[in-house]
């Protein structure tokens, strides 16, 4: 068993109370930061922890908020990112379910840090019952003197407020959700300037997912190395939340080392492969990210480990599909959901993905000819033209099919139908 | 036309933020469900509140998954379809659903209780296959259990 920093308070049945948070040590780090910190030591000791985005992207937390300039303008704005909508992924509604002070304590140190006064927590409407959770604890922190004017007699002001979404998966691209918060067509918006510098409302804007902000606290109590250290690799921080699903035994979210082996996690903690399935690949991190094959069962999970091997960790959202499943047919559900979720703001997305999807459609169906390969291949060039960074992360799992199953693909069109059906 | 004690709760929550238009999605959500849809005459009067043109609330009330423009059951049944229930078999869930109510995806039944639509992935995927009825979710499912809740709602409306 490894340690649960952020999942220590986890409950089968039910969230921690606020007394329970504060009996485990909570609001100790933003007590103490608002008595003992600047705001640029909470930001050096976010990039000394190497605290990376956990919402997919891995920035550097630390970096991010320091990007905020000295002499930008008031009122800023910390947006705390819970629209996850990347398919596989349940990770920041297990946590908000799980210990939703230690998020408002996270949101009040990163606020601080960025010198905001108001946070806002934008999330989607299939977890409005974390949503219903979180409008009620903000107001028991408040009446407790977490939250509002002159928090602990510090001087800093700071409120929340939780902003529900009408649905859709762009609201979790940045741009686009700061649009969505402005009530305005969610389309992304492409830098500069940055949201640290014009963001809502035309100004200063912090963005951070729930799980990033949920390890600030801890960080401040235990410190930087403390962090690092809670990694298996040198190049890994802290513990990431897994949420695995699939051929799995014990589907769940799992808290476990950053860096920790695929295989450790798929057979020690999912309860391994169901009966009779054998591994065949995963997606590591969301419906972004290419399919892992057996050659990196045993690759350790860290951003940067990932990265050297030409994948992506992405949200840790490991989806694991078994030998008798049809990754053709797999990848074609995962492209109807960008084509169906596309925004439609730029032509590469919005007409790309449903050529792709047919293109799929047909070789899966028994109508595929060989030339389709090479016209997927380059309908995926195309989409890298696309306006954000949506269509290359959807386009993701279609190239590593062309590069790993490419024995799969061929036989479909050679058989003129699905082997696996 | 809107009951005055919407309309001046509408009023006040508008009136008291500093964006109002930030509250779009709030305004649209809250006159959905007195109306059980988004109707035209909703659509106006969510514009007229947040001194819009109809038009800018349409951009957005046809953007959204949750925002429904067409008149819907009174209980939503989204089937989630994207991988992980797809891996677990929502074609079977969906099939049966279909079965049961009589009727085809993006269709509502006659007694105006049920319309079914698909959704992508709804976060839930340690409970897969997963439905949301009016938000709420349910999984993971067996056609057995489907049978159950379908009774369940049934009563429920009376």
């Amino acid at each position: 068993m490894y340690p649960q920093v952020l999942f220590k308070n986890r409950k089968p049945d039910r969230i921690a109370s606020m007394e329970e948070y504060r009996a485990s040590g909570g609001y100790e780090a933003m007590a103490h930061v608002l008595k003992n910190f600047s705001y640029k030591d909470v930001r050096k000791l976010m990039l000394d922890a190497n605290l990376l985005g956990r919402g997919g992207a891995a920035f550097p937390a630390g970096r991010k908020v320091m990007t905020v300039a000295d002499d930008a303008p008031f009122p800023r704005y910390l947006v705390c990112n819970a629209d996850e909508m990347e398919p596989g992924t349940f990770k920041d509604r297990v946590m908000i379910h799980a210990d939703p002070h230690m998020l408002i304590e996270g949101m009040i140190i990163e606020g601080y840090s960025a010198r905001a006064e108001k946070g806002i927590i934008f999330i989607r409407p299939e977890y409005e019952s974390a949503a219903r959770i979180l409008d009620r604890e903000i107001e028991k922190a408040t009446a407790a003197g977490y939250l509002g004017n002159n928090i602990l007699d510090s001087g800093y002001d700071f409120d929340i407020v939780v902003h529900r979404s009408g649905g859709r998966y762009i609201c979790g691209e940045v741009t686009a959700q700061l649009n969505a918060l402005e009530g305005k067509r969610p389309n992304p918006k492409q830098p500069p300037p940055y949201a640290t510098e014009k963001g809502l409302w035309g100004q200063p804007t912090v963005s951070q997912n729930v799980e990033t902000l949920v390890c600030i606290p801890h960080i401040i109590r235990n410190g930087a190395e403390w962090f690092r250290n809670l990694a298996l690799t040198e190049t890994g921080a802290g513990t990431k939340i897994f949420c695995v699903s699939g051929k799995v035994n014990r589907p769940g979210c799992y808290e476990l080392p950053m860096g920790i082996r695929l295989s450790d996690i798929i057979e020690t903690h999912a309860g391994g492969m169901r009966e009779g399935a054998q591994f065949k690949a995963c997606l590591p991190g969301g419906a972004s990210t290419a399919f892992l094959t057996p050659e990196f069962y045993d690759i350790e999970m860290d951003f940067e480990t990932l990265k050297k091997a030409g994948h992506r960790l992405g949200t840790g959202a490991i989806m694991v599909f078994d030998h008798r499943t049809c990754l053709v047919a797999a990848t074609l559900n995962l492209t109807e959901f960008f084509a169906r979720e596309s925004c439609g703001w730029c032509t590469p997305c919005r007409e790309g993905f449903p050529y792709l999807r047919d293109l799929l459609w047909r070789i899966e169906n028994g109508q595929g000819k060989e030339e389709y390969v090479s016209t997927i291949k380059q309908m995926c060039h195309h989409l890298w033209n696309a306006y954000c960074a949506f269509a290359p992360g959807g386009i993701a799992p279609i190239e590593s099919l062309l590069t790993y199953f490419k024995d799969e693909v061929d036989a479909h069109i050679r058989e003129e139908k699905c082997p696996f059906k | 036309m809107l009951p005055e004690a919407l309309n001046a709760s509408l009023q006040k929550k508008i009136s008291s933020a500093e964006h109002p238009r930030e509250l779009m999605v709030d305004v649209m959500l809250e006159l959905q469900d007195h109306y059980g849809y988004l109707s035209d005459e909703a659509l106006e009067a969510a514009a007229s509140l947040l001194d819009l043109t109809p038009l800018e609330v349409e951009e957005l009330a046809t953007f959204y998954t949750f925002i429904y423009r067409e008149p819907v059951g009174k209980y939503v049944i989204h089937v989630c379809d994207s991988v992980v229930c797809w891996m677990d078999g929502y074609e079977s869930i969906q099939d049966h659903l279909c079965a049961k109510l009589g009727i085809k995806m993006g269709e509502t039944t006659a007694d105006g209780l049920f319309t079914l639509l698909p959704v992508c992935c709804i976060g839930y995927c340690d409970r897969s296959p997963a439905i949301l009825v009016n938000r709420k979710v349910y999984g993971p499912l067996t056609a057995e259990k489907l049978d159950n809740i379908l009774v369940e709602l049934r009563t429920e409306a009376g």
